[in-house]
């Protein structure tokens, strides 16, 4: 008997170990919401680990009660027995008493929760206007994020995808929009989810105390695509994102040799102009990402592909099989076409 | 003998016993079955359209589409190219997207006409079949229909010809787009009644 109650403890301890390193190896990442480099996400993990800990104990609580009331069931037997209907007073009161205080405990317990949950709530909705912040308009779209910097300076105002630089311990207000279907800004890192909605403006602070990259996911299904629809968030000290912003102000970098110019000439007589912007050149359509310095950002696809010569070679020449729905049509460019235009895309720094 | 003669009484009486626990159960399980197969029914709807990621080859040639009207050999229009996008629910809609994307309704105006002319119409001045279109667009017209040659892959071109000819309800009902996505300038194509082709001739220009 001892020794199969061991065996079941040992058992029971393997699996809870294996349980709780899957649960922990989701912790710490770049995208996790227990893992907070921002106030807005300190609060929000703080609400987490409290709900997780207070509802542990009582689901602990509740376990050990059940398994005591099975041990102590009285036994059924065979023939009827006459109903007990004049209790032993001192039975009753104990069970009285034993109700009123696990419903009081309940009681108290919620109400401890709703006071975290909701002092939780009311940091993440601090009044944020004269928090003199940066200001990033951010539009989803089947699938990807065009953003836009926004400043008081007409100059400043810069568009790019995909990639949101921040300052590091400086608030940063989002504004969220959809472009056609609804979909979610969630960088767990820093903030809780919020939704792009077509036609409505929605409004998220949030702020890096801690300088790193950080992936933002969509969370609302957003057609085929949903799950390769996701941001990098890269926090930096104020001088690098100064001269980062800087650079992402201006106009493209011309073509300086006859390559250059023939990849250039390429992408603006081809299907490329119809929905790609490359400021400094007459393509400005705003369909698709802006690919002014396409050079300087890590990914493509939206965070699908990593932005290589490889990568960007086969997402033009059809990048449906790489993300079938996409609105990207295929391309037939000539290997000499394709090249020279992969040469004028990589320049643009 | 007295047994046996008890004994069909008593098979009886098992038998509605058993009936009368069976019914309850078979009752519901009956409706279930049809309620079942009325479901059944509605998967006969599923996979109305397949969705293609590859573009197929283009049903159009470039060059098969000329600027005259003059034709070699023995007189008769030519035999009309079918236009896989008529058939394709998702490609008018795509088309409808793409025509205000590439700024179409910049000059047609959601269709209703305004520096180019309407396409609601029953009015065709440069014929009203997909090849027609088709040559429209990838050809441009005078007075300031740009060509749009090499700019617009051909599998979309085919999307917003089907498009095009929705406007006019020229094609089956159940492709046409139902809904405006936007701005609810009309009424979807839809609901819009098909439109008798009729040839017209260009706008005088003063």
């Amino acid at each position: 008997m001892i020794k199969t109650m061991s065996t079941t403890l040992h058992t029971c301890k393997r699996l809870v170990a294996l349980t709780a390193a899957l649960c922990f190896s989701s912790c710490g990442g770049i995208q996790s919401a227990i893992n907070p480099a921002g106030p807005n996400a300190q609060s929000l993990s703080r609400l987490w680990w409290w709900f997780f800990v207070v509802c542990s104990i009582v689901f602990v609580l509740v376990m050990v009660a059940l398994l005591l009331s099975l041990r102590n069931r009285t036994r059924e037997s065979s023939e009827l027995v006459a109903p007990v209907l004049e209790p032993p007073a001192e039975a009753e009161r104990r069970r009285r008493n034993v109700i009123i205080s696990a419903t009081t405990l309940s009681g108290i317990t919620l109400f401890v929760l709703l006071v975290v949950s909701f002092s939780a709530g009311r940091s993440l909705t601090a009044d944020l206007p004269h928090k003199n912040g940066l200001n990033v308009d951010v539009v989803g779209h089947q699938w990807w994020w065009e953003v836009r910097y926004k400043d008081v300076d007409a100059s400043n105002i810069f568009t790019t995808a995909n990639e949101i630089h921040i300052p590091v311990g400086v608030p940063v207000l989002f504004s969220l929009q959809g472009a056609d279907v609804i979909h979610s800004f969630w960088v767990p890192n820093l903030a809780g989810k919020k939704d792009l909605i077509p036609g409505k403006i929605n409004n998220l602070w949030l702020q890096a105390d801690k300088p790193g990259v950080y992936r933002g996911q969509c969370a609302e299904y957003c057609g085929m695509q949903h799950a390769q629809m996701a941001l990098w968030i890269v926090a930096e000290p104020q001088e690098q994102f100064n001269a980062w912003r800087q650079a992402q102000t201006q106009t493209s970098i011309p073509p300086a040799s006859d390559s250059l110019k023939r990849g250039q000439q390429v992408f603006l007589s081809s299907t490329c102009v119809m929905c790609h912007a490359i400021n400094g050149t007459p393509a400005g359509s705003n369909i698709g990402p802006n690919l002014t310095h396409i050079a300087t950002r890590n990914t493509i696809g939206a965070a699908t592909l990593a932005n290589t010569r490889d990568h960007m070679a086969q997402w033009i020449k059809d990048s449906q099989s790489v993300k079938p729905g996409n609105k990207m049509p295929q391309n037939n460019f000539s290997e000499a076409d394709l090249q020279a235009l992969l040469d004028y895309l990589q320049s643009l720094k | 003998m007295e047994f046996k003669e008890n004994f069909p009484a008593k098979a009886q009486r098992r038998k509605e016993k058993l009936q009368r626990r069976i019914r309850p159960v078979f009752a519901p399980l009956r409706l279930c079955g049809k309620i079942f197969c009325l479901l059944l029914l509605c998967f006969a709807s599923c996979k109305r359209e397949q969705r293609q990621f590859a573009q197929p080859p283009s049903n159009f040639k470039s060059y098969d589409v000329t600027m005259s009207d003059l034709h070699p050999g023995s007189p008769g229009l030519p035999q009309p190219v079918p236009n896989p996008s008529d058939q394709r629910a998702f490609d008018t809609n795509e088309g409808k997207r793409l025509f205000t994307q590439y700024n179409c309704s910049g000059c047609h105006f959601n269709g209703g006409g305004g520096i180019g002319p309407p396409l609601m119409d029953e009015k065709w001045i440069y014929g009203e079949n997909p090849e027609n279109i088709y040559s429209t667009i990838i050809e441009g017209r005078p007075n300031g229909m740009p060509s749009f040659r090499q700019k617009i892959p051909d599998a979309q071109v085919q999307q917003i010809v089907a498009y095009v000819r929705s406007m006019s309800g020229q094609l089956r009902k159940d492709v046409m787009p139902t809904r405006n996505d936007t701005m609810n300038a009309r009424r979807s194509e839809q609901r819009t009644e098909r439109e008798k082709p009729q040839h017209s001739s260009p706008p005088l220009n003063d």
